[in-house]
């Protein structure tokens, strides 16, 4: 059970009140009739799944009704900062490397 | 049934004098077919080891006969299934924690048919060898199809307790706090810590799951501030009850420590009066609560050595022992062994010989230790058998003799001949886990201390702190000092400022402390796959032989060993086996148990009941039910109901004599000969203001609202951005910048969030606002060609003029004397009206229809009726013909899209993916039965050619069928690959029955097919 800051109301409520939207900053194409078939695609289906930290889209579902974003680390589930639609993000996410899958 | 034999038992187990019992209260219980007696204060097993009961369960896979053996949340044994009638029983209760009250009912919950003599142990001992680790996989799971016959023999011989097949007659509630510092346990470090931090003013909870605070101090010999231990407890507890920035909790477990410091804590209210709470009082609560910081003080459990039949009833942990004798003056036997690896296992052995009992010996397995203990025992002249092991317990059912034998200097082999020691109890005494079950619940690691010999709570994210025996503390002066530290700290951490140490520590005396050794696996003559069952995980009958074979057999993580063999598995989650389980295991891997590590808690701590999981939620009060206003009227003229979400909608109103089918007939055929009546006030409705609210419904339907001026009402599709249609409904203009947005009853808050989703994060440059209007206005559609008539004799202030107020035209006025807006819109195909008014007018406005629709015969119709209408029409439920799959052009709904809008609205590009442009998909069909009579089943397959070998080519499936006797035949919709091209071609539906039925594709109209009537 997570203990959410919302922006907006300014204070802590509990998990039960928000509802998660999926990945953060997913910007729709400006111009989505000249997208090809697979720019298209990625922007429909392909996500993020990083171990570590992550920035999520919520919404304060029974409270403001604001969708903001959180950036969390999905190991520790810890909270490193919630900020509004339109602002940036303070923590700086590493940078992505991909791993050779393990085997054995 | 066996006789019940009422006083039989003396408590010949029970001292004359001491304890902190009640022995002015003398309760009578009943254990499995036998009455005893025991006093208030003692536990169920207090009281029947009193009366001198050894055997208290048969184990889960041997059957062997077992005894209790600890004193409190760890016992792995005593587990009993409590009430006294079929709605009280409460399964898996732990003997060694439940107070005993008058009239207390008890059973073992294995041991079938009696714990005395049992089938299964027959099988246990022959089994013996043959019933190996990981023995269910390899001998129940083949054939796969004879696991429910295994399942039902393993569960009927073994058992662990059952659930009442009556329904609970109690309640249970949950409590929410928000606290700065939350304390778990209430030992000599829990108690300092709460003292330390309620001083500075901090909101301040602890949590105890025993009935009284105290933890071992209850049972100790020391003095604290000169002062008995049990008296500074009384005195701490005192001034915490005095303060009101305290809750103090007893008899409340704190089963989980959740993120961001939230911890589940299930008080048991009402366990010690009765089997039944008293009136008005809940059973248990679930205290919901939020912390900034906790503090971890809950102790440790002690590790009873593993050795030769240590699961024989006599065989228990030291403290425990002490426990019974100090707290409950219940000496647990007549003749004691002790065996320890460390200094603390001495006192059990103090206390029994202290109250006149004899001490056999004290086989302590060092050879060397030089301590205060040791010349206290020396003074006592009890017989001290150093650098020596009992290796083997025996007796018939009960411990009658210990074998004792020297061994080596770290305890891997035996070096001396045994010898024998007639007693009747085995104490042991391993040294001490640290109880770090909460600390690991939100994935922190616990660390190994070679010093102690115990893992404690690990690194963690989260604001908790640890003090006392959990941090790996063992002297009550440093526990005490830890918690008055921690406190002090957690305090200061919520106050944000640095509070003077408010509490300074109270004198305690420690002895001296010889190093204890670390043994886990008592060495035998014989290898332990030849030994006598040398049990570490009593529940589940895990032994050390079993641990080495897994090892043995590939098992090398110990996640895996744990899985393989069920070590930790039961109740209990192996609070006194498991790191015996682990040195065991890294001992035979040749590495370290730091290297081995440990297998990870998780909640919760101890079982909880269902009844305090659901607390309040059940019933009623499980799910919000939500009622239109007209819903008394519905239940007044016997609707049947219908779940839609949280809704409850008239399904159908049948009159006497009817069949469901008559009743829909009846409905369907009134509505379209002459004028129906539906409640749709549970449709979603959503009001559109700003601006940019046309530019915004452009945006999130396919099709155009450019044009639609005031007045006028427009069917809207919604696509999601794959193209997939979403969601649909009539939005009215109600001025310029001010529609009226209705969606599906189900899909209304899913819509109202996507519109608020694109609003926020994609186009906040536009000025638009969204309002759920769902509950404020009741809807009712009159249909039918006397709808018109109905209506004018009701509302003179519209002009109900065909070519004044069009179909498609929307207009406000008075309806039944209040305010109302009156839609001409229609999903029956009928001349139609939608009329809405205030929620609170719903009644009055629907009874004053009837009441002017006598003549009319104006009949309601439900949900069921509803479908029916419009499936005669062809028009499509999302949702129902609709499954996330389907397009506009797929539904055949082209005429509902605007390509040439200038913005790119959601669903057009994800209409365009090649996968929406090819051909043979899947498209929204009419389904005409060869033989009308026939309904087709929703859900049905079809294929083409129905002599196909199986499996067969499925090119479809029906969405919507019902009989019409409107269309005097069956009617179906569905979806069929290449469907809109292949009208009048047959297709086959193949059942599961064997029938085969046969439908041409045709489009989905089948009454009015010109559209006349909703236009007249
Ligand atoms: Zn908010």
């Amino acid at each position: 059970m997570f203990n959410i800051y919302c922006p907006y109301c300014e204070e802590h409520r509990e998990e039960e009140e928000f509802h998660p939207s999926g990945q953060a900053h997913l910007a729709r194409p400006a111009d989505a009739d000249a997208c090809t078939d697979k720019e298209w695609g990625d922007f429909l289906y392909f996500r993020k799944n990083p171990r570590g930290l992550h920035q999520e889209l919520w919404q304060h579902t029974a409270g403001c009704r604001k969708f903001f974003n959180i950036t969390r680390d999905t190991v520790s589930y810890q909270i490193l900062e919630t900020y509004k639609v339109g602002q940036s993000p303070q923590v700086k996410l590493p940078e992505v490397k991909l791993e050779e899958p393990r085997h054995g | 049934m066996v006789d019940l034999i009422q006083g039989r038992y003396v408590q010949k187990n029970r001292l004359p004098s001491g304890g902190r019992i009640n022995r002015d209260k003398i309760l009578t219980f009943r254990f499995d077919n036998r009455y005893y007696k025991g006093y208030e204060g003692d536990t169920i097993a207090s009281a029947l080891l009193a009366n001198g009961v050894k055997v208290v369960g048969r184990s889960f896979k041997y059957s062997r006969p077992r005894g209790i053996m600890s004193a409190g949340v760890e016992e792995p044994n005593a587990i009993l299934q409590v009430g006294s009638t079929e709605a009280t029983q409460v399964p898996n209760v732990r003997a060694t924690e439940q107070p005993l009250y008058d009239g207390l009912v008890c059973s073992t919950v294995n041991g079938w048919p009696h714990v005395n003599f049992d089938v299964m142990s027959l099988l246990g001992r022959i089994g013996g060898n043959m019933m190996g680790p990981g023995f269910y996989y390899k001998t129940f799971m083949f054939p796969a199809f004879m696991w429910e016959t295994y399942e039902k023999f393993i569960r009927r011989a073994a058992g662990l307790g059952r659930a009442p097949k009556e329904r609970d007659v109690d309640s249970y509630d949950h409590m929410h706090h928000h606290v700065d510092v939350m304390i778990v346990g209430a030992g000599a470090a829990g108690l300092s810590a709460a003292l330390a931090a309620a001083r500075t003013g901090v909101r301040v909870m602890i949590a105890d799951e025993r009935s009284e605070m105290g933890g071992g101090l209850l049972h100790s010999t020391t003095s604290i501030d000169k002062l008995p231990a049990t008296q500074w407890v009384a005195k701490v507890c005192h001034e915490l009850d005095g303060l009101d920035n305290v809750v103090r909790l007893s008899r409340s477990v704190v089963n989980g420590l959740h993120d961001h410091n939230f911890l589940t804590v299930n008080e048991r209210r009402t366990h010690h009066l009765g089997d039944q709470a008293p009136e008005g009082v809940t059973r248990e609560r679930i205290h919901k609560v939020r912390a900034h910081t906790v503090i971890l003080a809950t102790g440790a459990h002690e590790r009873p050595l593993v050795f030769g039949n240590n699961d024989l009833p006599g065989c228990m942990q030291c403290s425990a022992v002490s426990e019974y004798i100090r707290r409950y003056a219940v000496v647990p036997g007549g003749s004691l062994v002790v065996m320890t690896t460390n200094d603390a296992g001495y006192q059990c052995a103090f206390d029994w010989h202290d109250v006149g009992r004899e001490v056999v010996a004290i086989v302590d397995t060092r050879a060397n230790a030089d301590s205060d203990v040791i010349a206290q025992a020396k003074q006592r002249e009890i017989t001290l058998i150093k650098g020596s092991a009992v290796i083997e317990a025996r007796g018939q059912g009960r411990v009658t003799k210990a074998m004792v034998a020297s061994i080596n200097a770290d305890g891997s082999f035996v070096t001396g001949e045994p010898r024998t020691l007639i007693c009747d109890t085995i104490a042991s005494s391993g040294g001490w886990s640290p109880a770090v079950h909460l600390s690991c619940h939100t994935g922190s690691r616990p660390r190994w201390r070679d010093d102690i010999l115990g893992f404690v709570p690990g690194e963690t994210h989260e604001q908790v702190l640890s003090a006392g025996g959990v941090a790996g503390t063992q002297t009550l002066s440093a526990c005490i000092q830890e918690g008055i530290k921690a406190g002090t700290e957690a305090a200061a951490k919520c106050s944000n400022s640095s509070v003077a140490d408010a509490m300074s520590a109270p004198v305690v005396e420690d002895e001296l402390h010889a190093p204890a050794m670390a043994l886990y696996l008592v060495p035998h003559t014989k290898a332990p796959t030849r030994a006598s069952k040398q049990f570490v995980d009593m529940q589940n009958d895990v032994t050390a032989a079993g641990l080495q074979v897994s090892t043995h057999e590939g098992f090398e993580s110990i996640e895996h060993v744990k899985r393989y063999t069920a070590m930790g598995f039961g109740t209990d989650q192996g609070k006194t086996g498991n790191v015996n389980g682990m040195a065991i295991v890294a001992k035979t891997l040749g590495q370290s148990i730091a290297e081995t590590g440990t297998t990870v808690f998780r909640p919760n701590y101890t079982p909880v009941t269902f009844g305090a999981v659901a607390g309040s939620h059940t019933g009623a009060l499980f799910d919000p039910k939500r009622f239109t206003p007209m819903h008394r009227w519905h239940v007044e003229h016997g609707a049947l109901f219908e779940n839609v979400g949280q809704w409850k909608r008239p399904w159908y109103f049948p009159r006497q004599g009817e069949s469901m089918q008559d009743t829909l007939n009846r409905e369907c055929v009134a509505t379209r000969t002459s004028v129906g009546i539906l409640d749709a006030s549970t449709l979603g409705k959503i009001d559109i203001q700003g601006d940019d609210a046309r530019e915004f419904l452009g945006r999130v339907y396919t099709n155009a609202w450019a044009k639609l001026p005031p007045g006028r009402c427009r069917y809207g599709l919604m696509c999601g951005e794959d193209g997939m249609v979403m969601d649909d409904g009539v939005t009215s203009c109600l001025a310029e910048n001010h529609f009226l947005m209705t969606t599906t009853t189900g899909g209304a808050a899913h819509v109202l969030n996507w519109l608020e989703l694109y609003h926020q994060t994609e186009w906040p440059e536009l000025d638009v606002y969204f309002t759920s209007v769902t509950d404020h206005w009741a809807t009712m559609t009159i249909a039918g060609p006397n709808s018109r008539a109905l209506l004018a004799k009701v509302c003179s202030d519209i002009d109900l003029d065909k070519d004044a107020f069009k179909f498609m035209d929307w207009r406000s006025g008075s309806v039944a004397g209040v305010p109302a807006r009156v839609f001409r819109i229609s999903f029956t195909g009928e001349l139609s009206y939608e009329i809405n008014v205030p929620a609170h007018y719903g009644l009055h406005v629907w009874e004053a229809l009837f009441e002017q629709g006598k003549e009319f015969d104006l009949t309601a119709y439900g949900t069921e009726s509803m479908h029916v209408l419009r499936a005669e029409k062809g028009f499509v439920i999302v949702g129902q013909d609709t499954d996330g799959s389907i397009t506009p052009i797929d539904m055949d709904h082209a005429w509902a899209v605007a390509n040439n809008k200038p913005f790119s609205y959601i669903g057009k590009r994800g209409m365009q993916r090649e996968d929406c442009l090819r051909p043979n998909r899947k498209q929204l069909v009419g389904l005409e039965t060869v033989d009308p009579a026939v309904v087709l089943p929703e859900g049905a397959q079809a294929v083409r050619n129905p002599e196909q070998s199986i499996p067969m080519t499925m090119v479809g499936h029906v969405t919507s069928s019902y009989y019409s006797a409107n269309a005097g035949r069956s009617i179906a919709m569905g979806v069929i690959r290449d469907g809109i091209n292949r009208h009048g071609e047959s297709v086959f539906f193949p059942l599961a029955d064997g029938r085969t039925i046969e439908a041409r594709i045709r489009n989905t109209v089948w009454v009015d097919p010109d559209g006349e009537r909703q236009k007249s």
